[in-house]
């Protein structure tokens, strides 16, 4: 089996000791269709500490969704245990401890950009001008203040992938969970997109679960990239990005994508998804 | 504004051509029609039979309806007769809106029901109407509960009910099941339970299926009305009237097409006041595009 990762305190932080945002603890995850047997996940553990930045990078059919969507209470688990903030996944998703993100921005096409961002707390019941005032507030921490009133279908990709992120981020959430958010996104869009993702976290201080099959994406943006490998989906290791040149996942500007330690970080973790040391002449391309 | 008054222009103009191409027809067609062999017609006669002049047609219209004293004309016969008409029509189409939506939700919410009542909803519409019409008035006259006796209309309302609910729960059901994964997904993050989720989600999301399955629904109802008019026998409505008028047709051809105009304004009206109901509903009307 491989090394799993559970390593006390890799937040890049000094953050005042709580409990850890996601802890998973021996997980698997076997679909049964018939008589087939897919095991999606096997024996994963790994936790995120609160404010700490963690992606899940591997090729598709290693159970990098599958274990995001068992955080989120959308799946259950077929072995171990998850927890969120302490609590039962469930309890969390009750609580409303994570904001959600995924692939598709997912708006409904009836409601304006404002209302779509304040969906959740109307469903949950927070007054009208309250509502008002916090999608005023994301609207412009997203960078779309002058687009409340618009419709969805009004908005450019990247414009509605940033309206899903401002939604949940809607109910301060200390845990985002975030599913390839910027996958059907051009490079461009995405690199910008990255760049204010990691503006975000930085003023909100949310962990951050993110899915991705993009090298640089993850390096770019995580403390720690936890890499997977299909049949069964398992984790392979844990790389840790950070140091001279990256710092800590709030400090990640346009210029870590020429830092040397980067180019490292990228070149370990494709290593670790080849499962064989990549040799040197090969180079490290930017995706 | 002008595409408004673009439409109105080009509508009248098709009338028009359609009249126009009925006279030309009729100036210039075989009196006996066209025949293929020794009995099939493929082209109508063109006697005054078969096809009056149009403008006969509409001066018919301002006549007097029979030749009694005092008749009211045919229009405000034929008028008559469509109001009473396109009511009972109007009601089939709200119990079948009704009973449709309900089957829907039915469905949605319970996949044993989908499977257990989908396909009898759509055998249901596979039984001629002519065979259910004196059913339902037989069934209908032995309902009696205080004051309330079922009459002949109730049984044409029923009727048209009947054809109005298809188009209603297929449509439904299609548009309560569009939501994407994503917001479905979504919604249970959310921790909201299946009625929220219902309303916020499922019932929006079914508008752009709802509204041409209630616009069918509409013309099903009036359709059903005319005809179960006739099975049934209920006097007063536009489809007796169709029947009553064509039998005078052998002195007075032209009097058979003014409850023929009726029926189609009473079409008409009921696809209009559908209409309505989708400007109301426009804000949900726009199309997944967020995806």
């Amino acid at each position: 089996m491989t090394p799993t990762d559970t390593e006390p305190d890799t937040a890049p932080e000094q953050r005042a000791p709580q409990a850890a945002a996601i802890e998973v603890v021996g997980v698997d995850r076997v679909f049964r269709r018939r008589r087939d047997e897919v095991v999606a996940l096997s024996d994963v553990s790994v936790s995120v500490a609160a404010g700490e930045f963690v992606s899940l990078i591997g090729p598709s059919g290693c159970g990098k969704s599958t274990l995001l969507r068992l955080v989120a209470d959308l799946d259950s688990p077929t072995a171990g245990a998850i927890s969120v903030f302490g609590k039962t996944t469930r309890q969390a998703r009750r609580d409303q401890d994570y904001g959600i993100a995924f692939q598709q921005a997912g708006l409904l096409p009836w409601r304006t950009v404002a209302s779509n961002i304040e969906l959740p707390l109307k469903l949950h019941g927070v007054g009208a001008g309250e509502r008002r005032a916090r999608s005023a507030e994301l609207l412009e921490l997203v960078g779309l203040q002058d687009f409340g009133r618009h419709h969805p279908d009004q908005l450019s990709g990247g414009m509605q992938q940033r309206v899903a992120i401002a939604r949940a981020l809607a109910e301060s959430p200390r845990l985002l969970l975030m599913d390839e958010p910027f996958g059907a996104l051009d490079e461009i869009t995405r690199e910008r997109m990255q760049n204010e993702l990691v503006r975000i976290c930085r003023e909100t201080s949310a962990a951050v679960l993110f899915v991705t099959h993009s090298i640089p994406e993850a390096v770019f943006l995580s403390d720690r990239v936890v890499v997977m490998s299909p049949r069964p989906g398992r984790i392979v290791d844990v790389v840790t990005a950070g140091g001279a040149g990256m710092g800590t996942s709030h400090d990640r500007t346009d210029e870590v994508r020429d830092a040397a330690e980067f180019f490292h970080t990228v070149a370990a973790v494709r290593e670790h998804l080849h499962g064989a040391p990549v040799d040197g002449t090969r180079g490290v391309e930017n995706r | 504004m002008v595409g408004r008054l673009r439409a109105v222009l080009l509508g009248a103009l098709g009338v028009l051509l359609v009249a126009a191409l009925w006279d030309l027809y009729k100036a210039f067609g075989p009196e006996q029609g066209v025949l293929v062999g020794e009995r099939t017609l493929i082209l109508p006669r063109a006697t005054d039979l078969a096809m009056p002049h149009t403008w006969e047609m509409v001066q018919r219209l301002f006549e007097p309806a029979t030749g009694l004293e005092g008749a009211p004309t045919a229009f405000e016969a034929v008028l008559e007769a469509s109001g009473f008409t396109l009511a009972i029509a109007a009601r089939g189409w709200l119990v079948g809106v009704t009973v449709g939506l309900l089957l829907a939700l039915l469905m949605t919410r319970f996949k044993l029901a989908e499977s257990g009542l989908l396909p009898w909803i759509v055998l249901s519409q596979t039984v001629p109407l002519i065979a259910i019409a004196p059913l339902v008035r037989r069934w209908g006259a032995q309902i009696e509960f205080g004051s309330f006796t079922w009459e002949n209309q109730h049984s044409v309302a029923l009727i048209a009910a009947y054809l109005a609910f298809f188009p209603v729960s297929i449509g439904a059901l299609r548009g309560l099941k569009s939501p994407a994964r994503t917001h479905v997904e979504l919604m249970h993050t959310y921790g909201v339970g299946w009625w929220r989720t219902l309303l916020t989600l499922r019932l929006p999301a079914s508008v752009p299926f709802l509204l041409p399955a209630l616009r069918l629904a509409a013309a099903s109802a009036v359709i059903g009305s005319v005809v179960a008019e006739v099975s049934i026998g209920l006097r007063g409505g536009i489809g007796r009237m169709v029947v009553e008028y064509a039998q005078s047709a052998g002195g007075d051809p032209a009097k058979a097409w003014a409850p023929i105009f009726g029926a189609v304004a009473v079409g008409l009206v009921a696809a209009g006041a559908v209409g309505l109901l989708t400007v109301a509903l426009r804000p949900f009307r726009l199309t997944e595009t967020s995806r």
